[in-house]
């Protein structure tokens, strides 16, 4: 297996872009990468995308978007994993430089969500969750995570506060991202007062529906280092991938992400890290939740603790172990195919020292951790600076 | 042949509204309509509710009451309502899908304003006795409207009853002893296609529709079995409100302890073809082996269905495995506002 | 959406609470499958589940997908019958939502799941109410 290093990232603003086209918004963060990377020519396209079908009426990406950037006859391939497309797509463009097959991947990640209306959107995301069993009833996926909320709050006494903590942090550090959704000072008593969605959770609970694109170029370390122009060489040392039941009614433990532990596990291995090593992470807070349970799946805390911790001011951008710094689905957006891409982008301006006014001193050691559904699959990468 | 109920069972909606809510929003003078119509309030279907959910509820409740009765034995199953949940497409067949009666069997549903329950009751019980099925369910169920603002929202509600019929002597509850209809042409209550609310003839529905028929078919039926109001430990009329079955009852030489039992729309409200079989669930939770049970049942348009029964040594052995009646009128009851009672009964124009 | 077809082949499901019984270790899958996740088996005997178990956990719907607005709120929650199979339900009757609670004991019911507008197909289903204690 040969190491694979990122060469060049991009993002797109996220937010309700009306006048911008899926393919034109793709596009946008495909050759803003491509010229950060300082190449012209690929050997694979990979794009994450959850449902253009549903969003915009539009299959068969891998095709329309390679002829977009004027590359007709190259290889590409649109994974999805619900809203861990974006981390698949890195995953296999990884795999593909790792296993000899192609040296340079653009890995990017879209999603047009403001064509249809809420409900529509709404029932796009829903087939993240079992159709038959679960969106048959009128579950939503804010109450999927209520559900998993709840279990969390009772089993280990994780309080409503502590979930508004997630959004508070998350928001604070969303104001130091000008390509963040919402720049937006929010408090524990604006998030417990805003609409109730889903007992427990409310609006500053969950992340928005948004437009956006991200990319990255990986290459072979021995290219990465040619072109690197004195910047650092990001490598991405490790890759894991994991699944867990669907349906809530099948996971074996509710209070954990089975998928992202499992993931987190075969990523440290990989890169042979552990937890501890980790200086600053994205994790995928589609709700704030997650974020908790996120980070104790990936061993930063134990079990039930991650509500204390955050209380504790440990995944802020000062704290132990700085969590979501970009800051989060949460405020960033949620453009449900480029968020796993997005966070890569993150973490490797983290470790290229590139990150402004959110850059965590002295970080060499990233990791970023994407999810779909309510924890049905997962995908983690380690990277680190060589 | 012999021909009897071998399971028998009720379902009530948990949610009810009272009389003066109703009459509150329309400017009414809610006591003195309390007395007129003797009705305290009325059941009230949730929005997930309708004739097939409530009479699969009711069937489950009469097979747990059956012995034993192998829903694949059912070779009938019958259903009136003058509410089901499609124009077009049985509410039978959802029901015997639900208790696993398919698919050898016949299945009908049937209409006749109040007196399609009754209806399905006569030819379930008609098949049996024919040697045509080894069991065959009669159902009544129903979540009728009133118009708002109309006399009939205040007893407009909802309910279900279910019968299985059969002619095994180890199992028969209450034996048919015989049946007697009597019905014409008389337009007292009707309403036409793709219009939402019925129309009636106000006055002209009580004496020349309700009395007469209920009377006849009564009277018609104890004079073919020769035998007087006085053999009887209970009586069931149709209870369109709380008076006119006592009315009718009394002027039939009924007493009030005979009446009682089976009288539930003050409470209830009236529940259309449930109604009187409704009200024979209620009698059945409570009767004793030997009772001889008077069933007269109204449906405007106009008819009334009469039986006689003869509850069984079998009776005190079902009872209690199912739901009763009273408590489920009684208990657990969650009331109503009427902006909730209109959103549930689809009063209010939604989105397209 | 949910055509006629793709409801209706779910009727022994959702009208019967029809399961599959693992002939090599006992478990019980709810809706059944082809392989057994707990021993890998292939072959199974039909049951039927039970319609008595307890609220898992639960949450109450307030902003709805479309086709539940006339449920809204609602009240959905994860229950386990009494032979362990647990499945997503609506709680149904919930006069107030703060009376719910993990551990609750409920009954499932026939009822309305969902209806596809005014002129749809009605899918039925089971949902669960509060158990008397």
């Amino acid at each position: 297996m040969r190491d694979v290093a990122i060469i060049g990232t991009a993002v797109t603003s996220f937010g309700e872009l009306w006048e911008t086209s899926l393919r034109s918004l793709w596009a946008e963060a495909a050759l803003a990468a491509l010229t950060d990377a300082g190449v012209d020519s690929v050997d694979l396209i990979t794009i994450g995308c959850m449902s253009s079908g549903l969003f915009t009426g539009q299959e068969h990406l891998a095709s329309l978007l390679t002829d977009e950037l004027g590359m007709a006859g190259v290889p590409a391939a649109r994974v999805e994993s619900a809203c861990a497309s974006g981390g698949l797509a890195v995953r296999v463009g990884f795999a593909e430089i790792a296993a000899g097959l192609a040296e340079t991947v653009l890995v990017t990640g879209v999603e047009k969500m403001t064509d249809v209306d809420g409900a529509a959107a709404t029932y796009a995301l829903g087939t993240a969750a079992d159709s038959e069993t679960e969106g048959f009833h009128g579950v939503t996926f804010p109450g999927l995570y209520a559900m998993l909320a709840r279990i969390h709050m009772q089993r280990y006494g994780t309080t409503r506060e502590q979930l508004a903590q997630v959004a508070v942090k998350n928001h604070a550090n969303g104001l130091l991202n000008r390509h963040a959704q919402y720049h937006l000072n929010v408090t524990v008593e604006s998030v417990l007062a805003s609409t109730l969605v889903a007992d427990p959770l409310r609006l500053l609970d969950c992340s928005p529906v948004t437009d956006g694109a991200a990319a990255i170029v990986l290459t072979t370390v021995e290219r990465a280092r040619e072109l690197a122009a004195g910047r650092p060489v990001v490598v991405i040392k490790g890759s894991g991938l994991a699944t867990d039941s669907i349906s809530l009614a099948n996971r074996r433990e509710l209070a954990e992400l089975r998928a992202v532990r499992l993931a987190g596990e075969r990523a440290y291995t990989m890169a042979g890290r552990s937890p501890d090593d980790i200086h600053v992470a994205e994790v995928h807070d589609c709700f704030t939740i997650a974020e908790i349970m996120a980070t104790e799946a990936l061993g930063f805390f134990e079990p039930g603790s991650g509500g204390p911790a955050v209380e504790k001011g440990l995944t802020s951008l000062e704290g132990r172990i700085p969590v979501n710094p970009s800051g989060g689905l949460k405020s960033k957006g949620h453009p449900v195919g480029a968020t796993g891409v997005a966070q890569m982008v993150e973490i490797t301006k983290q470790l290229r020292g590139e990150a402004g006014q959110r850059q965590i001193e002295g970080a060499k050691i990233g990791l970023a951790q994407n999810m779909g559904g309510s924890g049905g699959s997962s995908v983690v990468h380690i990277m680190e600076v060589v | 042949m012999l021909v009897g109920i071998v399971g028998y069972g009720a379902f009530i909606p948990r949610r009810r509204i009272k009389l003066e809510e109703i009459a509150k929003v329309w400017g009414a003078d809610a006591p003195s309509y309390r007395r007129g119509l003797q009705l305290n309030e009325k059941s009230v279907p949730g929005a997930d509710e309708d004739t097939v959910t409530m009479s699969v509820e009711a069937t489950r409740n009469a097979l747990s009451r059956s012995g034993g009765v192998d829903p694949s034995e059912i070779g009938a199953l019958y259903i009136g309502s003058e509410s089901h949940p499609y124009a077009v497409k049985p509410s039978g067949t959802i029901v015997a899908e639900a208790i696993g009666a398919v698919p050898a069997l016949h299945v009908a549903d049937l209409e006749f304003a109040c007196k399609a329950g009754t209806e399905s009751m006569f030819l379930a019980q008609s098949l049996v006795k024919a040697g045509e099925v080894t069991y065959a369910v009669g159902i009544g169920a129903d979540t009728s409207q009133g118009a708002p603002g109309d006399a009939l929202e205040y007893s407009a509600a909802a309910g279900a009853a279910a019968y299985i019929f059969g002619s095994d002597e180890s199992r028969i509850v209450a034996e048919v002893v015989d049946t007697y209809s009597w019905t014409t042409d008389t337009p007292d209550f009707w309403r036409r296609e793709y219009m939402h609310y019925p129309r009636h003839g106000s006055r002209f529905t009580g004496e020349p529709a309700y009395f007469r028929h209920s009377m006849s078919s009564a009277r018609g039926m104890m004079e073919k079995v020769g035998l007087e109001p006085k053999d009887f430990a209970h009586a069931i009329f149709h209870q369109p409100n709380g008076k006119f079955p006592m009315r009718v009852g009394k002027k039939l030489g009924f007493t009030d302890a005979q009446l009682e039992t089976g009288w539930l729309s003050p409470w209830l409200g009236n529940t259309y073809s449930g109604a009187s079989p409704i009200g024979l669930t209620a009698v059945l939770d409570i009767a004793s082996p030997g009772d001889l049970v008077l069933l007269t049942s109204f449906g405007s348009g106009a008819g009334s269905d009469s039986f006689v029964f003869r509850v069984t040594g079998r009776v005190a052995e079902v009872q209690n495995l199912a739901p009763k009646t009273r408590p489920q009128l009684d208990e657990n009851k969650i009331y109503l506002e009427y902006g909730a009672y209109a959103k549930l009964r689809g009063k209010i124009r939604m989105a397209e | 959406m949910f055509s006629p077809a793709r409801v209706w082949r779910e009727f022994p499901q959702r009208y019967r609470l029809e399961a599959a019984k693992c002939e090599s270790c006992g478990a019980i899958l709810y809706p059944p499958r082809l392989v057994c996740p707990s021993c890998g088996g292939r072959s199974f005997t039909d049951v039927v589940l039970p319609r008595d178990g307890k609220v898992v956990t639960y949450t109450v719907i307030r902003v709805p997908p479309a086709g539940f607005t006339e449920q809204t709120p609602l009240p959905i929650a994860l229950v386990e019958l009494v032979n362990g199979v647990r499945l997503m339900v609506q709680i149904a009757d919930v006069e107030d939502p703060e009376t719910l609670e993990i551990g609750m004991p409920v009954r499932l019911e026939f009822r309305r799941v969902a209806w596809d507008g005014e002129a749809g197909v009605i899918f039925y289903g089971h949902k669960a109410v509060r158990a008397s204690a």
